[in-house]
């Protein structure tokens, strides 16, 4: 069977996620201006500890080996430790999402000490000022210092994860030297226009020029670096880059969010893309396995306006998060296709004189942060 | 192809590494590394069948014939074999 | 495929190759931050 097998096998989705992410809580210490879940307050309907550890129950009957546990800011949660302990436990490997600001050198030799367990800092900046700008004033001194506890703690190797932004594509080859410089692993991802990137991503998204710099340094380190395969909308450039380079949106991923609902991925908080909840009779299991958006998910999806472009087998016609949040039909191009096509269809939109983008379903944006951002 | 009939893998007594989880998928198996976070897709029955059979036989040749593998695709399975080494999902007993 | 029904050497008879492993990152997967 050859690997175009593999993902047509996989484009038809699984019994049970491969992995999947869980948002643990909307509550965040940052304001992110293009944070996909629009955290910042704590939702009183949270998953209560018994409620997840019943979710990780599901979780390990179904066999789900690796988890993202993220947030919101997840070691904000009082049980946080309590869960990651449990999920292990219990077979889950865990990779926590974190901007660091709760990893002080105690929390570090703890962390050390746990076992299957990965964590991935967030960092959009080599320095304070393209970091800060994007993540808030202080993040950046946060980050570094949580990377500097867990290398003093003897962690071991911890990602770095960086969402490519307009300002930073430049530093690209300085995130690497970063990340090698902790014996860590670098993680680049693409930029989705969701949650409050709905409002930043005219101005924080790659640029047409950008997108090919972006594809030429992953296809000279893709290697060593890791993607979440979410550049594969780039393909169209050339060779494709390393990875699956398709959607696992509800087929063989998902998001669990803070009050239990399950959407198809983080990228996609908004009701047109929510299958259930797990505190709905049969649990996630039955979300996963029946649930009708998950069931459309898995037949094949047409090309539509792209069937007669070259390049739909290379590009998949890009990612349904960013074409919805940019109000661009899901059977056509990618705002970003690198033919252009996507912007056409952004400016025939354009002067449409009524248009109402979709707004995320969930935003727990604390008051004083919903001003204008520059 | 056919010198891989004396293929010395074929004499070696092997087992899935003990952190190695098997998942059953319609086409196979998913397997999975708990050390080494490496996740891996066994496209066949016959494949998952020689995976699980490793630690109950004395040498991967006894494995496949066990598993009733026909002689023919004997250098599929040691090439597999050899792969899943690599990713230490299957190692030496 | 044809078998030769005088001699059984592997050399008359051509198997196509099986892709048997395929690995994918536990991180390779579009839809997980």
């Amino acid at each position: 069977m050859s690997a175009e097998t593999l993902t047509t096998q996989l484009k038809a989705g699984l019994d049970a996620p491969i992995c999947l992410t869980w948002e643990l809580t909307y509550a965040c210490n940052l304001q992110c201006v293009h944070c996909l879940s629009s955290s910042g307050q704590r939702d009183p309907r949270e998953l209560s500890t018994a409620e997840a550890k019943r979710v990780l129950d599901e979780l390990r009957d179904l066999q789900v080996f690796y988890i993202n546990i993220g947030g919101g800011e997840p070691m904000v949660r009082r049980d946080f430790f309590e869960l990651v302990e449990y999920s292990v436990d219990n077979g889950i490997g865990v990779k926590f999402s974190t901007n660091g600001a709760f990893i002080d050198a105690e929390k570090a030799r703890r962390l050390a000490s746990m076992d299957y367990l990965d964590i991935q800092i967030s960092l959009d900046g080599v320095d304070a000022a393209t970091n800060d700008a994007v993540r808030g004033a202080g993040s950046y001194d946060m980050a570094m210092r949580a990377m500097e506890h867990l290398a003093a703690a003897d962690f071991g190797p911890f990602k770095i994860s960086v969402v490519v932004t307009r300002q930073n594509v430049p530093q690209l080859d300085r995130f690497k030297a970063l990340a090698d410089s902790f014996g860590a692993q670098l993680r680049v991802t693409r930029l989705r226009p969701s949650g409050r990137g709905v409002d930043s991503w005219d101005h924080l998204h790659p640029t047409n020029a950008q997108q090919r710099e972006i594809y030429d340094w992953l296809m000279a380190n893709g290697e060593h670096v890791l993607t979440g395969d979410s550049f594969f909308h780039l393909n169209a450039l050339g060779d494709p880059l390393p990875g699956l380079n398709m959607c696992g949106a509800g087929r063989v991923v998902c998001l669990i969010d803070p009050i239990g609902d399950v959407y198809a991925c983080p990228f996609v908080i908004h009701d047109e893309f929510l299958a259930g909840n797990v505190r709905d009779p049969g649990g996630f299991a039955r979300v996963w396995k029946h649930s009708e958006l998950f069931t459309s998910l898995r037949e094949p999806q047409s090309a539509g306006a792209c069937a007669s472009c070259g390049s739909f087998d290379a590009c998949q016609g890009g990612c349904m998060a960013a074409k919805f949040f940019t109000g661009l039909p899901l059977d056509g191009p990618d705002p970003e296709c690198v033919g252009g096509d996507g912007e056409v269809a952004l400016a025939e939109l354009a002067a449409v004189p009524v248009v109402l983008k979709p707004r995320p379903s969930q935003d727990h944006t604390k008051p004083e942060r919903r001003l204008v951002v520059t | 192809m056919s010198t891989d009939l004396l293929n010395p893998l074929l004499e070696r007594p092997l087992a899935l590494h003990p952190q190695v989880a098997l998942r059953p998928e319609p086409f196979g198996a998913l397997a999975y590394h708990y050390g080494n976070r490496r996740l891996v897709f066994l496209q066949h029955a016959d494949m998952v069948a020689v995976a699980r059979a490793l630690a109950d036989h004395a040498t991967l040749a006894e494995a496949l014939d066990a598993c009733g593998v026909d002689r023919r695709r004997w250098p599929s399975f040691t090439k597999a074999v050899e792969s899943l080494m690599k990713s230490e999902i299957i190692v030496e007993r | 495929m044809e078998q030769d029904a005088v001699t059984e050497t592997e050399q008359d008879i051509v198997v196509e190759e099986e892709l048997l492993v395929e690995e994918i990152s536990i991180d390779g997967m579009c839809g997980v931050y």
